[in-house]
């Protein structure tokens, strides 16, 4: 053992450390992508003429809202599989981080929707756009600069919360930070190591979602 | 021992005494100290101003989980011998009053710039301008947000399982150990969990909406 103690101990288990990160990094990317997805079409069900598909869509968003994403995990990892196929760890994780980053961001999307001013669509269907180019050329764009930094707070949360997932044994950092610290009795400083790694990743995290909102939306977004 | 549905009801609702205590004391012991964080982050000495959102940032950039293990192991290391409850409340008051620091600064400075210096001729002395001009208005303000992050609070509560305390969401993983019914049991904690806290939610947007009437 050479040189300070603190890189001796990064030396032997910062790599266990950072696979836990990678993981982590895997899980809020994955649900991110099934997410901002589901939340529009969550958003458009909201906004539908059908009473019982509003009806419906807020009674999710309330649900998921008004619970803890603890609590939802277990549920599904654990309650789910008495009504049918048995989930594996992983891939309850990213149901569960789904479903709740899902809820957040109907209303999100919602919102920014709604900030859009009316003026805006009549111009759009009087200059003759289909519906879809008035979606994705009009409206969309605008209601990006109110959904972006909404959903990107709500993104990092959720990567945040993601830590709990170690609990049904998804090797996240969380999992990787228990498994270290039950090998060298360091709890405190293991935990530390990791959460410092955690305040990283959500910077990280943050800089990139705005990189990806400018690149996908144009300047004046991230 | 045989299980029926309401000694598993039962057994859950008393714990759910827990998770209220626990998020009173969280919400008294954040509250506290997220006023003085908030007095610090908008004091006139620019050192602290930044100590005070390092702090707020510090709290909000981490998961709570990892912030009750390091109050869980870090506390005996300061020779302090702690309990779960001990470290459940220690932790969510550290983290709530970062939370709450940042939402009260917002309703603080929407109070027009004018207020300050209204206090400030009438010669008050710097706290007292804050004590008895700017916060009574940014109560006003700040009573609907504060409500709604009461509902995050009860959230936050069920975290503390994992450290061993026994509150609603610890009491449905025994219960579970010992009934193999997990459907019901995590459906009914879930269920609890929302009776506690849609009220929370209504109230906080009754409050939002009466303040946007004026």
């Amino acid at each position: 053992m050479h040189g300070w103690p603190v890189v001796n101990w990064l030396r032997l288990y910062g790599v266990a450390l950072l696979s836990g990160a990678a993981t982590t990094i895997e899980l809020i990317a994955v649900t991110t992508l099934f997410s901002v997805g589901l939340s529009v079409l969550g958003a458009a069900g909201r906004r539908s003429s059908a009473a019982w598909c509003r009806a419906a869509v807020g009674f999710y968003v309330e649900l998921i809202r008004n619970t803890p994403f603890i609590a939802q995990l277990f549920f599904i990892y654990f309650g789910l599989p008495s009504l049918g196929p048995h989930l594996g760890a992983f891939t309850a994780a990213i149901l569960a981080m789904t479903v709740n980053l899902t809820a957040y961001g109907i209303e999100i999307v919602r919102a920014g929707l709604d900030a859009v001013p009316a003026g805006q669509r009549e111009a759009a269907r009087a200059l003759g756009l289909s519906r879809t180019s008035l979606f994705l050329r009009i409206v969309l764009p605008q209601a990006m600069r109110v959904i972006f930094p909404a959903l990107a707070s709500q993104i990092v949360i959720t990567m945040l919360e993601s830590a709990v997932v170690s609990t049904i044994a998804v090797r996240d950092l969380t999992y990787q930070a228990d498994l270290v610290q039950s090998r060298t009795f360091q709890a405190f400083r293991t935990y530390l190591v990791a959460t410092l790694i955690y305040l990283v990743l959500s910077i990280l995290l943050r800089r990139a979602l705005s990189r990806g909102a400018s690149l996908l939306f144009g300047a004046g977004i991230g | 021992m045989q299980f029926t549905f309401w000694d598993i009801l039962r057994n859950l609702l008393l714990a759910t005494r827990w998770t209220i205590a626990l998020a009173l004391a969280g919400f008294a012991g954040g509250g506290t100290v997220g006023l003085a964080v908030l007095m610090v982050r908008i004091a006139r000495n620019r050192a602290a101003r930044t100590g005070a959102r390092l702090y707020i940032e510090l709290f909000q950039g981490t998961p709570l989980l990892l912030q009750l293990f390091l109050v869980f192991f870090g506390l005996p290391l300061l020779g302090l011998d702690v309990s779960p409850w001990a470290a459940a409340v220690v932790g969510l008051t550290l983290s709530a009053s970062a939370y709450l620091a940042e939402i009260w600064r917002g309703a603080v400075e929407a109070i027009p710039r004018g207020q300050w210096d209204a206090a400030a001729a009438l010669g008050l002395p710097a706290w007292r301008q804050a004590r008895l001009v700017i916060l009574p208005q940014a109560l006003r303000i700040a009573v609907a947000p504060t409500v709604g992050f009461s509902v995050q609070l009860v959230k936050s509560t069920a975290l503390t399982s994992v450290i061993g305390f026994a509150e609603l969401l610890r009491t449905g993983n025994v219960i579970t150990n010992a009934t193999f019914a997990p459907f019901t049991v995590y459906g009914l904690v879930t269920l609890i969990y929302f009776a506690l806290c849609f009220p929370l939610t209504v109230f906080a947007r009754q409050l939002e909406r009466r303040l946007a009437w004026g």
